[in-house]
């Protein structure tokens, strides 16, 4: 296998951790609601917590978005 | 490599020189488009502030568009910071709208008449920058309050004796990876955005190249798509701006406060 396959099917790897950060957003947000429908008098104040959260699963979506895109430039 | 399809996502990227100012020893100075849509934000920026500043009693429409974003930064800084948060509640307001207007003015379609939009937060120079002054303010803020004891920071209250040759290296590494994080996330999230958009819009150009069925089958669903995805880019645009300016607030939360 050329090195050049090897960087595109890398790419195609790196990219299933963008789908992974799929399910850490939906889960992070999903649980978010989950208990903001059961106590939504404290659902207000819990927002900064939710973002935060939202962005640690994020970056290490993007991470990944990011070493596919290198890989797939190099390729190119 | 594979065909490349006629249309490059990665073109839009591309910081074109407007003219030429200065020399810095080898280093050319020049005016870039990247800083003629900063210049452009931070004059946008600059009359959607004026507008709203009139302190009237009974606010109109613009004021309390700009109230609106002034109180939802400055109730970010006080539920985060508390009341020592209030003098650094200016800066975190501007990065944000700087960054929101910034990320917001790329998404514009102005192409339609003309014009390139251009979406500077889209590299890692300047979203780097702007994440090296969050943290230097992060840093002088904490070694001025609290001198040498700022090192507390990175041993947390209640650390077993016994795990202190481990707790203090995992946390020097989590607050020197900061800046990184902050840029990495803003500049990645918008180049991926924009990369989406114009690979869809790579469909509908080639599908119609193909022939005019494969354009009409090809470009209407894809036309579709990207009214949606530009719809959630705008929310994206709004989400890390906020993103960038609540780490921000946390971490200077971290050096006021320490833990």
């Amino acid at each position: 296998m050329d090195v050049q396959a090897a960087s595109l099917i890398g790419a195609g790897l790196a990219a299933i951790g963008a789908g992974m950060a799929a399910i850490g957003v939906g889960n992070v947000f999903g649980s978010f609601l989950e208990s903001a429908l059961r106590n939504p008098a404290a659902a207000d104040g819990q927002q900064g917590r939710l973002f935060i959260g939202f962005a640690a699963a994020e970056l290490l979506g993007l991470l990944s978005f990011l070493i596919a895109i290198l890989l797939y430039l190099k390729a190119a | 490599m594979a065909d490349q399809g006629k249309v490059d996502p990665m073109h839009q990227f591309e910081v074109q020189k407007m003219f030429d100012m200065f020399h810095v020893g080898n280093h050319e100075v020049a005016f870039t488009t990247s800083a003629m849509w900063m210049v452009i934000a931070g004059l946008l920026l600059w009359v959607f502030m004026i507008g709203g500043m009139k302190r009237q009693l009974v606010p109109g429409r613009w004021q309390v568009a700009v109230e609106g974003f002034t109180g939802f930064i400055s109730g970010m800084m006080n539920a985060n910071i508390g009341p020592e948060g209030r003098k650094y509640t200016p800066y975190v307001f501007s990065l944000f709208m700087f960054i929101l207007m910034l990320n917001v003015l790329g998404l514009m379609p102005i192409g339609l008449f003309g014009a390139h939009p251009f979406t500077v937060t889209s590299h890692f120079t300047i979203t780097g920058v702007l994440a090296i002054l969050s943290f230097a303010i992060v840093l002088i803020v904490g070694f001025w309050r609290h001198g040498l004891h700022f090192f507390s920071l990175f041993v947390p209250h209640g650390t077993p004796i016994w795990l202190m040759w481990l707790i203090p290296v995992i946390e020097l590494v989590s607050f020197l990876v900061r800046p990184f994080s902050l840029a990495l996330r803003l500049f990645v999230a918008m180049t991926a955005g924009h990369v989406l958009m114009k690979v869809f819009a790579s469909f509908i150009i080639d599908g119609l190249a193909a022939s005019p069925a494969i354009g009409i089958g090809v470009g209407i669903p894809a036309m579709a798509l990207m009214v949606g995805i530009s719809g959630l880019e705008l929310l994206v645009a709004g989400i890390q701006a906020y993103v960038f300016a609540l780490l921000t607030s946390l971490y200077l939360n971290d050096a006021i406060n320490l833990h």
